[in-house]
This record gives structure tokens, sequence and C-alpha cells, in this order.
């Protein structure tokens, strides 16, 4: 195993495609053995700087190294060693669940790589689907496959982008079990998602929009960090209270949980005048800011980031 | 290993950023690619059907055993051995006497396509060939048609011969036969049309299923997986090119055994020959096919590409129009192309006999060519997205 203590240490990565700078001077570091999430829009350029990572894209500033080695010059020590698993689907939909597995064991030149198929199709449940074709699979089970695949050479580091999107709750837990069970076993994982239920499972958290980095912390750190203060209102008419309070002064986000509403803002003093008014129909108290209530202000909305 | 993040940099030289190459990675693309040849109907559909599908349609646009062909007279001489050897073309099933022609109606009779033949009995025929003077026999053929033409001049002799016994002693050629090709004077034949197309089906398949099948690669997102894998680009090229190289000398077999079957083409040269200009013209099309999947961010694209490669081979490699026949600049296109070396080196073997020696001068340009695109797809392919 690897002696290094961040398996990802990138400083001031910049991506462009033709005018656009895509990713701007965005640093990281991954501790080894954490499940690190990487948080961010569509668009907000997560993919791009996964690319660069391990390779798949030439940064045009800045750089650092995965698993100590050196992300511009020693990409293939770097492919050797992480696991992959591409936002979109990228094993063969015209080859058996067995044939695809193969095909990836043998690229990596696995020694007995029949038995490792074979294990891994134990482990992941995938056995009894080992002859389909893996394009008549559902979205969770590709996934799953794509997960076996990513992690057939036993990679140190895995890199999930975006593996959970458009699959069904049920199968989102079953694959974050999964991710659990990789760590434990002293895998780090860098995993790419705008599940906010899925940041929470995260040791650290970073944050991007529009190709920088907003933020940066340990998951129980993130709402401190983001500086917002939360009141809590419940009782009637909540739809009412909530269109007036969107965009009141002092007010930077209103958000519905359940029966009541979080009203947050960076001012303390000028949101408790805002909530002021409600406090003698209503139940009114102060709250503690919560992951969730950081992100849906820090997604603003969740605009993508597509121009 | 990886070292402690405090140690200095592992010193590793940047052309050190590649495994040696691995024959278990490209025996890993070989099976895969193989697997999905077989199940990819349409592409196994266009590498048998479509030499097949051309072949038939050759044959029976050709009609390889022609009979009954209108012919005309132009008689200088009305006698027994002119009225004798009239009656032996008719008799023989070959030809259809029409009749009687002048020497200006002659000339538009072949023009308007209204005959095929025109035979000039010269005058004085009879007397010169009673002295034993060999008179000269003209056969003015229309060319346009190459297989029917060539069938009527090809029986001529015999017919001569046979008609006009009484008349000669025997075991004597009493006249000579002179054959004018018209509007063709290369004379091609189905015989000469067989490498020719070889050639382009060759140019066709192989560039356009290679280009195709790594553009799929991009196209469905799989290149992303492959790219992060370590296979190198060699492994991949050769990987992926080796099980369309077995399509392509099945294609052969299929356009070799058609020929004979269809138009009783000869193989009169050196097997060794032949072997050699098709395995290294195979391999210039799926390198060629390789370049533009580099290039093709979409099949269509890579389609679009092939065509661009395609029309050039059909026209100017002396398939279609005699190569000497094209002005300069056209000529320079066809030297540059591989088809146009590939077909020469064919017709050679096949019609001409000819060994390995012999094709050497037409093989050599297909090295060359080679060798340049290879190295262009190699450094072309993409080690990063980007
Ligand atoms: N190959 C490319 N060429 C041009 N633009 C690209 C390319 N890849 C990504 N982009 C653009 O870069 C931006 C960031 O994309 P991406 O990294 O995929 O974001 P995310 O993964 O966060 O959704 C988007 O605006 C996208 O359109
Ligand atoms: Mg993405």
């Amino acid at each position: 195993m690897s002696a290094v203590q961040n398996v990802i240490d990138v400083q001031g990565l910049t991506k462009k495609f033709g005018a656009k700078t895509v990713v701007d001077g965005f640093s990281m570091k991954v501790p080894k053995g954490s499940i690190y999430g990487f948080l961010g829009p569509n668009g907000s350029g997560k993919t791009t700087t996964i690319r660069m990572m391990c390779g798949l894209l030439r940064p045009d500033g800045g750089g650092g190294t995965a698993l100590g080695f050196d992300i511009a010059t020693q990409s293939h020590e770097i492919k050797a060693r992480v696991g992959y698993m591409t936002q979109r689907f990228s094993l063969y939909e015209d080859l058996t669940v067995t044939e695809n597995l193969t095909f990836v064991a043998r690229l990596h030149e696995i020694e007995d790589a029949k038995g490792k198929v074979n294990a891994a199709l134990q482990e992941y449940d995938l056995a009894p689907r080992a002859n389909q074709l893996a394009g008549q699979l559902s979205g969770g089970w590709k996934q799953r496959m794509s997960l076996a695949a990513a992690s057939l050479h036993e990679p140190e580091l895995l890199l999930l982008d975006e593996p959970t999107a458009g699959v069904d709750p049920k199968a989102r837990r079953d694959f974050w079990e999964r991710i659990r069970d990789r760590a434990d076993k002293g895998v780090s994982v860098l995993v790419s998602t705008h599940y906010m239920d899925e940041a929470v499972q995260c040791d650290f958290i970073t944050f991007i929009a529009y190709g920088r980095k907003l933020i940066d912390a340990p998951a129980a750190d993130i709402p401190k960090e983001v500086g917002l203060h939360t009141w809590r209102i419940e009782g009637a008419h909540l739809h009412e209270i909530y269109k007036q309070l969107t965009g009141a002064p002092g007010v930077d986000q209103v958000a519905r949980f359940g029966s009541a509403l979080h009203v947050s803002g960076r001012d303390e003093a000028a949101l408790e005048r805002a909530v002021a008014p409600f406090r003698g129909d209503h139940d009114v108290m102060q709250a503690k800011t919560g992951l969730e209530e950081a992100f849906i202000y820090l997604m603003g909305g969740a605009e993508d980031n597509f121009k | 290993m990886t070292p402690p993040l405090n140690s200095p940099p592992p010193k590793i030289h940047p052309l050190k950023n590649q495994r040696a190459f691995s024959w278990l990675r490209v025996k890993a693309v070989l099976a895969k690619e193989f697997i999905q040849m077989r199940r990819d109907r349409l592409t196994f559909a266009m590498m048998v059907g479509i030499p097949v599908a051309q072949l038939v349609l050759f044959g029976y646009a050709i009609n390889t055993d022609p009979r009954h062909l209108p012919a005309l007279v132009e008689m200088g001489d009305s006698g027994p051995a002119t009225r004798a050897l009239i009656h032996g073309m008719q008799n023989s099933g070959y030809f259809d006497m029409q009749g009687v022609v002048s020497h200006e109606g002659a000339d538009e009779a072949l023009a308007s396509g209204s005959t095929m033949f025109v035979l000039a009995v010269p005058p004085n025929f009879e007397e010169k060939l009673l002295r034993g003077e060999r008179p000269q026999l003209m056969l003015d053929t229309d060319g346009s048609d190459p297989v029917a033409a060539g069938a009527g001049a090809g029986a001529l002799p015999g017919i001569v011969q046979q008609s006009l016994r009484p008349y000669v002693t025997p075991g004597d050629t009493p006249v000579e036969t002179v054959v004018h090709r018209r509007y063709n004077p290369a004379g091609r034949t189905a015989v000469n049309i067989v490498p020719g197309l070889l050639g382009v089906i060759l140019t066709m398949t192989m560039v356009l299923i290679t280009a195709i099948a790594i553009t799929r690669e991009t196209e469905r997102g799989t290149l992303e997986a492959l790219l992060t894998s370590p296979a190198q680009p060699l492994e991949v090229m050769v990987g992926k090119i080796t099980p369309y190289i077995a399509v392509g000398f099945i294609q052969t077999a299929v356009m070799l055994i058609g020929a004979r079957f269809l138009f009783n083409v000869p193989f009169t040269g050196n097997p060794f020959a032949f072997l050699a200009a098709v395995s290294l013209f195979i391999l210039v099309n799926l390198s060629i096919g390789f370049l533009f999947s580099t290039m093709a961010r979409a099949q269509m694209q890579a389609m679009q590409m092939t065509i661009f490669v395609f029309l050039p081979s059909i026209l100017l490699s002396g398939f279609m129009f005699p190569f000497q026949g094209m002005p300069v600049w056209a000529q320079a296109i066809g030297q540059s192309l591989p088809t146009t070396h590939f077909i020469r080196a064919v017709r050679a073997v096949m019609l001409k006999g000819a060994g390995l020696g012999d094709v050497w001068g037409n093989l050599w340009p297909l090295m060359a060519i080679l060798t340049v695109v290879a190295a262009l797809a190699l450094r072309r392919y993409r080690r990063t997205l980007d």
C-alpha cells in the first residue's frame, strides 16, 4: 500500500476549452483512506477536474500528484493504480457482464483473471446476470458492474464520477454500502455527486461552482464554514410566509423541511429582524444550520453552470 | 509501491510514462473485438455481402459468353470465299450477320451502337488468297463493351481458318486478321475488371470497418475507459486491426472463388506475390481507417472520410479509366493511392503470370504508404481526451 498521506494533492489546476475556462485554479487534497465528496452543479467542472487527476486531460495550468505520481508525466503509473468510474457508462453494451469484466481484467494483466472476475461477480451479486448483455441491464446494475470493473485490479484510489445519477433510491443506498465496503478495506474514494443525502455520508467535502472551489472542509464543519444562521418557523400558512420571506432583507434562503420553514441568512441581526413579525402566531426558534441548508445555499438554487 | 510524500519525487523520465508492449493486452483487445464483430450483424453482412453483391452484379451485367452479336460486312470483294466466310461467321453462333455496309456507313453503325462489329473484306480478297498473299481482314469492334468485343474478336481467327479451308493449302495461315478496337483501346475485359474490383472492395470495406469500429468507441463513451486502462496505443491498434485482417482475407477468398466461378478468370502468376500484395494492401487500408478514426468524432464523419478516399480510388486508380489516358494531375493523385499500385500488382500476377520480382515496383509504394499512414495514426491516437 502506498505511503502517501494525500492520495490526491493538486494545486491550481486550470483547464480551458477554447476561450472558456472550465476549471480555474482548483486545489484539493484527498487524505488517504477517506471518502471525499466532490459537489457542484451540472457543468461546474467536476468531470473535467477528475479527468485531469487521472491523466485523461492535460491541465493548462497547475499540477500535482495522484498516489504520489505526477499527473502530467506519470499518468501510466496512475492509471495502473486508480479505478475510474466514468460519469457516462463506458463499458461495452454488446458484451455480457462477464465478457466486460474479463476484458478489463486482462487489460490490467491481472493474474488469474477468471478467478478474479468470478469473485467480483459474487461480491457484487452480478452472478445471476453474468451472461446478460450489459446494454440490457438497468441503470442500477450497470453502475454496479462499472464499480466492479473499476475495482477489479484492486486500486488504491477510486474516482467515481456521479456514480448514482439516475439510479433509484434503493439502488443508490445499496451502491453506497459498497463504497463504504471499499473504504473499509483501505481504499480512498473521491466521489462526485449532487445528492445531498450522499454528501452527508462523506468524510470531507469540496464544493465547486463555475470551475472555482467555493468551500473545502470536513463534512461536519461545512455549515459553520458557510457562515449561515438559521431560524425555524412552524405553524399555519407556511406557504404565505415562504413567499413573504423570500428575498426579504437579511434572508438569503428559505427552505421547506417537512412541516417547518428554515430561514437562513449570513447577517444574524438582520435575519432576526426578518423573522420577528411571525413570532406571535407561529413557533419561531433559532436552529442549528445543517448540511442541507448549507448546500442549498451553496447550490444557489442548484442552477446549472452551463453557459 | 509509491514513495512516501516527504521523500524526493520519484525520478521517472517522461518517456518512461509507458510500459513495455504487452501481448496479453493485445489479446484482450483482440478477443473483445472478435466477440463484438460476431454480434454486429450489420458489419458482418457488409463484409461478406458487398463482395458477393458486387460480383453477382458484374457477373450478370457482363455477359461472359456473348452470342449473336450484330455484325456488318464491308464488301470489297463478293466472291465465293467471302461468302463462305460470312456463312462461317453466321453459323458459328457468335455473330449475327446483319448485312452489307459502306465504309462511311460502318463508322456510323459502330458509333450509334447498332452494330458491334464491322468486317472489312479488302478488294481482290479471293485472288490474293488463292495466290497465297495473305490478304488482310480487318475487324472493327465496339470496345465499349469489352467482353462482347473480346469474345467476337477471339472467335474470328478460328472461324476464318475453318471457312476458308477449301481455298488454301492445309496448315497455312491463309489471312492476316487485324482487330481494331474502338472506344476502348486498352481492351479491358471482365478478366481485367476482377483485380480492380478486388482493390476497390477492399479499400471500401477495410477503411470503413476500421474507421467505424474505433470511432464507435469515441461515440459510445467506451474510449474513456480504454484510455484510463493501461493499454498502449500500439496495443489497441494491433488488437483492433487484426480481426479485420482476417475479414480482408475472407473477402479476397470470396472474390477469387467468385471470379473463377462467374468470369472464369485465370490465376496464372505466383500465389506468394499475390499474397504479399493482398496482405500489404489490407494493412495499408486498415491503417488509413485507424487514422480516420483518430480524427473523426462520430461514425458519420468517419464514413465521409472513407468516401473521400474511396472515390478517387475508383476513378483515378486505373479501375474505371485507363491510367495512361488520364491528365497528368490525375495521374499524380492516382500514384499516391494504394489502390492504384494494388490493382497493377494483382493484374500482373493474375493475368500476366508475374512473380514477386515483377511486382516489386508496385509493392514498395504500398510499403511506403503503410509506413507513413501507420506512423501518423499512432501519433494521432489520443492518449488523452483533448
Ligand atoms: N471536451 C470538452 N470540450 C468543450 N467543452 C467541454 C468539454 N468537456 C466539458 N466541457 C464544458 O466544461 C464545463 C464543465 O463540464 P464538466 O466538467 O463535465 O462539469 P460537471 O462534471 O461538473 O457537470 C461544461 O460547461 C462543459 O460544457
Ligand atoms: Mg460531470
